[in-house]
Parts: C-alpha cells; structure tokens; sequence
C-alpha cells in the first residue's frame, strides 16, 4: 500500500513534466510546431479526445441529477455528488483543453459578444459556458457544508428546481449539438458516421456514457479510498445502462438500415475495421456481458462491462472527429506525442482534482451515512442533520 | 450586382501572373520556391494547377450562402452584397471551424504563429467595391480569368460553351454548386480532377441549411423542453408531498382511533 502511491506520484510527476513541455511548446512556438494538425487535418486529437469524449464523459452529472430529481430514484442518491463532481471538473478541463486547441484562446470571450445564432459552435459554446456555471452551483453545497454553512446551503435549495432543469435543457442541447457540428460536412465525413441523425446518436450515447462513468468512477473512487461499494446502486446503475445501450444500438443499426449501409459496413476496409472496433466495444460485448444476471449483479462484472462500452464510445467520438475524415483528405493523421501529452496533463489534473475534493469534501456518503440509510429509521439526531443536508442536494 | 470571376481553362497559358499579382494585392512573399508550390497555403491564396498542359485555377469560391460564414461561432465571416466573403480577423478566436466545414477547403491556417490567422482569398474588396476589377483579373494576359457580374459572366460562360460545343464539358462549375458560388469555372476538363470537389458529392444546396435545419429548432425546443423538464419536476415532487401529506393524516387517524 505504501509503494503503490509513490509509483502514481512518480507516474504523475512524468505527465505533469511533460505536459509543462508541450504547453510552453504550444504558446510559444505554435499550434504547428505542438500538433500534427495541418490545412487538410484543421481538427486533431485535441477537438476529438479533450472536446468530444471530455464532455461526453461528463454526461454523469446530468443523467444522474436527472434521475435522481426529475424522477426520484432515491436509490442513486449517494452517487449525486461523485456525478456533479465529475460532471463539473469535466467541463473545467474541457475549457482548459479548448485553450490549448483554439488558435487565439485570449479572443474566446468574443463567443459572448460577436454572436453568430446559425453557429452549430456558438450554440456548444453558449451552452457549456452556462452549464459549467450551473455545475458550480450544484457543485457548491458540498464546499458549504464542509465548512458547515447553513444559511448558503438553504439558498441553493431555493434555485434548486431552477438549476437541475437548466441542467438536464443545457445538457441535451449541446450533447447533441457536438454531433450537429459534423452535419455541414456530408461530402467531408465517411457514410459510416456522417447521418442526419448524428444529434440523436451523440445525446444518446452521452446518456449511457452517463450511467457508465458513473459506475466506473463508485468502483474507481470505492478502491482508491477504501469506501464501502453500494453493490444495489452499481446493479440499478447496470440494469439502466443495459437499457441505455440496447437503444443505441437499435438507433444506430436503423439508421444504417434506413440508409441501405448494411452490407457495406459488413464489408472489409479501413474505417469498417474501426467501426467493428467501436460497435464491439460500444455495444456487442457490453450488451453480452450485461445480459447475463450473474454480470449485471456482480460489481467487478458491472465495472468490466462499463469500462468496455466507455472505451467504445470514445472509439466512436475518435471515429467521427479522426478516422473519419481521413478518407477525404487522402492521408492519415497520427497525433504529435506532445498533443497527447497535453490531454494527458488535463487528464491527471482530473484525477487529482477529483482526489482532493473527495478527500476535502463530503462528496461519498461517510460510513456511518451509509449504515445511516441502510439501517433506515432508528439513528441518532445529528446523524440525521446530515442526511437531511444530504437529501436536499 | 453581385460580382464574380469567370475562368476559362481553356484560355489559360498557366503563366502562373496571377499567383504573383494576389501575392502583391495582399502582401505576401512571392518568389520561384513559392511559385513551384502547387497546393494553397497561409501565404498562396491562388494557385495554377498543372496537369500534363491543361491548367485549372484555384482560390476562394465566395459561395453565395458561404459555409465559412454560418459556421463561425463569432461571425468572423460574411458575404458582400458585391460578392466578396471577408473574414474580421479581430474576431476569429482560432476554432477553425470553417477550414473543417468548408466544402472547398479555402481557408488555411497560419500553423507557425502565435496569433495566427485564417487566410484565404478576398476577392480584392477593396478594389471591387471602388469599381475595379480583381487584381488576378486585371493582370491576365489572355482573360482566362474575367471579371464582371455574376449574370452576364454565366451568360457568356453560356454562350461559349454552346459556340464550341466541342472544346467545353458541358458545365459551368459554381452555377448551382452548393446553392452557387461567386467563381465560375468552364474547361475541357472536369475540375474534380484538380481536386475541386465533385457536384454529386457537394450537392446543390447550400450547406448551412443543413445545420439550420436542426438550429431553426432550438428556439422552439427550449421553452418546450424547460416546460416537460419543469412538469416531470414539479409532478414527481408533487406525489412526494401527497405521500408524505397522506402519511401524516393516517398516523393521526391512528391516534385519534387510539383514544377513542
């Protein structure tokens, strides 16, 4: 246990290190000299890793909140913060990731006042600076009640309603609107990804994507700092994602259906090798894995099939932005090593972000809250001060 | 009236004089290393493309519904009333949108620098709003390149085509090309071979209203999405009060049936 942390602290001063490199590479000498990126390849690995995955990654924060408060599953409650928390850091880093990307990050608050309304951008733009203010206030409670400010905590449960459906409106706005993007390029994007329906696909997969880093980051955060697994939680989470990829897939095999690509996709090339990569991971192995009840009650099985099908999604965000376009521009694009060094510096930056305010702040449930709503009725008056704080969030 | 360049291959000599005068309108290097260039760059908003001893110009099309245009988050683009598509550098924040919508692949990017910009072809605003012609128009020896109104060019370009029905693919490219552009182009070859793309591909309408077809919806979907979100709200913290509403009346009821 002693080694172990030593050898990720020596992990993440190495990426930190050379993160630092390529960003004084970036702002000093260039976007030319810090990517691969060219006149043919204008979108590289920054606006297809950091910008798509980043904030589909962060779809937890509202799939969670949703279920949580437009629906009132009461059971995922103690997943609300883990998801906000991510939700929120998520969009932190994808704007730090977008600082890297744009070509003049110091403009970007032009967005605010050069409005163009028939922007597919301007529209992501809006919506994610506005979201990431929402987050922060969904964000917050914990930061007030760790510091045990009541009054504070009371006002945001007055704009409480406000804020969650802001949230969950924001949030499929500009999901979807990630997909719009591609739609202006049907000549550009292979038929493979390129379809009217891109919008449905990426709000779509944003909501399994939800429910999967959610169970990802219970397992993760429950190993790393020694929590007790809600086991009932990760099977509703499972049994939601089941369904959530069950309806992707249907989505998505109807719109190849629907546009007579079926026998192509089945046909050997190139990008058919990475769409079977995407559609096995994505759907094929995940909905197997999910559809057995031993899976779907077992942690490990649930984490196993979650971390698949994320891993197909980002392969799918990577085939729309990347290995999509490479058809069209006639060669192919391999990211400079000091672009992924850059998304592996956000990356960590995440990681330990995430670690501190777990550590700092009451985002799980504390053991005696668990054995608190476990146990249900009988507990002691200040115990259950602090699972109605809880229950207000 | 809208203007716009008429190119006819097949008048072109390839003497590359046009590459050198758009070099000299807007500022940029010009010498032999850069005249040997074939593609479009930062510093080479046209080029004379050479295949076997046909040539094919290629430069900005200022379509007439400019992709770059609806693209751009800041609206660093827009299109003249005289033909033009400009670009306002002091608004581009650098997403680069535009290069990766555009169906031509005009825009291009100042990879190299700290504060770069998107350069692409202008059109020569300047001298077409003070009612002169291109710089690339005025300096070709033989009129391959030609300027004028959008109208009479197509009408000429018309005209030859059916006068020497034999010399012409039967075209004009930029008629109809993603709803028309401000560039027309007849040849006796197909551009798609000097990489233009091809007219099937692009189609003939414009390609915003791809984009506008899900944009025009937003306006609509918001208030209508907040008013479902807010009722589902609303509806299952409505059956929570009654639950906890109805749980009080019957533990009272309980006592008041204790006591009697």
């Amino acid at each position: 246990m002693k080694i172990k942390p030593t050898f990720w602290k020596a992990v993440f001063a190495v990426i930190m290190a050379a993160g630092l490199y390529s960003t004084y590479v970036r702002y000093f000498r260039g976007l030319g000299a810090v990517s691969n990126m060219t006149d043919q390849f204008p979108w590289g690995f920054w606006i297809g890793f950091d910008c798509l995955c980043g904030v589909m990654l962060a779809a937890g924060g509202f799939c969670i909140v949703g279920a949580v408060y437009l629906f009132n599953v009461e059971s995922l409650h103690s997943v609300v913060r883990p998801a906000v928390l991510t939700a929120f850091l998520g969009y932190l880093l994808f704007i730090v990731g977008l600082l890297f990307d744009l070509g003049r990050p110091w403009f970007i608050w032009h967005q605010l006042i050069y409005m163009n309304f028939h922007s597919v951008m301007f529209e992501v733009g809006m919506c994610v600076m506005t979201y990431t203010t929402v987050l922060f206030f969904e964000f917050l409670p914990s930061v007030f009640e760790r510091f045990n400010l009541k009054a504070p905590i009371r006002w945001i449960k007055k704009i409480y309603p406000l804020l969650i459906v802001l949230g969950i409106l924001l949030s499929t706005l500009h999901q979807s609107s990630l997909g719009s993007l591609y739609l202006i390029m049907p000549s550009k994007l292979h038929p493979f990804w390129y379809s009217p329906a891109l919008p449905f696909f990426f709000f779509g997969s944003a909501v399994a994507v939800g429910l999967a880093m959610t169970i990802f980051e219970s397992t993760q955060s429950a190993k790393a700092f020694g929590r007790q697994l809600e086991t009932p939680v990760l099977i509703r989470l499972g049994g939601a994602l089941l369904v959530a990829l069950w309806v992707n897939a249907l989505l998505r095999f109807e719109d190849y259906f629907h546009r007579g690509m079926l026998g192509q996709i089945i046909k050997p090339s190139y990008e058919a090798y990475f769409l079977w990569l995407e559609l096995a991971l994505a759907f094929v192995i995940p909905i197997t894995l999910l559809s057995f009840k031993k899976v779907r009650l077992s942690p490990k099985g649930l984490y196993l099939a979650s971390v698949i099908s994320l891993l197909g999604f980002i392969t799918n965000r990577l085939n729309v932005s990347l290995i999509g376009f490479e058809t069209y521009v006639g060669h192919h694009y391999i990211p400079k090593w000091t672009e992924f060094s850059v998304t592996l510096m956000i990356c960590a930056m995440g990681f330990f972000l995430f670690s501190m305010a777990v550590k700092y702040l009451p985002i799980f449930p504390t053991r005696q809250e668990q054995e608190v709503e476990a146990g249900g009725i009988e507990t002691v008056p200040a115990l259950n001060e602090a699972a109605l704080i809880h229950a207000g969030d | 009236m809208s203007k716009a360049l008429l190119y006819d291959a097949t008048m072109c000599i390839g003497c590359k004089q046009c590459e050198a005068a758009c070099a000299q309108q807007n500022n940029l290097p010009y010498n032999d290393t850069i005249a040997a260039e074939t593609e479009q760059s930062a510093h080479k908003y046209t080029v004379v493309k050479t295949l076997d001893d046909k040539f094919m110009r290629r430069l900005c099309m200022h379509c007439e519904k400019p992709t770059c245009a609806s693209v751009c988050p800041v609206g660093a683009f827009h299109k003249t009333k005289e033909g033009p598509v400009l670009y306002d550098v002091w608004k581009c924040i650098g997403c680069r949108y535009c290069m990766v919508a555009c169906p031509f692949n005009q825009p291009k990017y100042e990879w190299g620098s700290l504060n770069p910009r998107v350069r692409k072809c202008i059109m020569c605003p300047d001298r077409v709003v003070a009612g002169k012609q291109t710089a690339c128009a005025e300096i070709c020896p033989t009129g391959a390149t030609k300027f004028g109104d959008r109208d009479d060019l197509i009408r000429e370009a018309q005209e030859r085509i059916s006068r020497n029905p034999s010399t012409y693919v039967p075209r004009i490219y930029g008629l109809k090309e993603v709803g028309g552009t401000s560039i027309l182009l007849i040849s006796n070859q197909n551009p798609e071979q000097y990489g233009y793309p091809a007219t099937a591909k692009i189609g003939e309408e414009p390609l915003p209203e791809y984009t506008g077809r899900v944009m025009d919806k937003v306006p609509d979907f918001i208030p209508i999405w907040s008013l479902v979100l807010g009722g589902i709200y609303w509806i299952s913290h409505r059956r929570e009060e009654v639950a906890a509403a109805e749980a009080q009346e019957r533990t009272e009821e309980k006592k008041n049936g204790s006591a009697r």
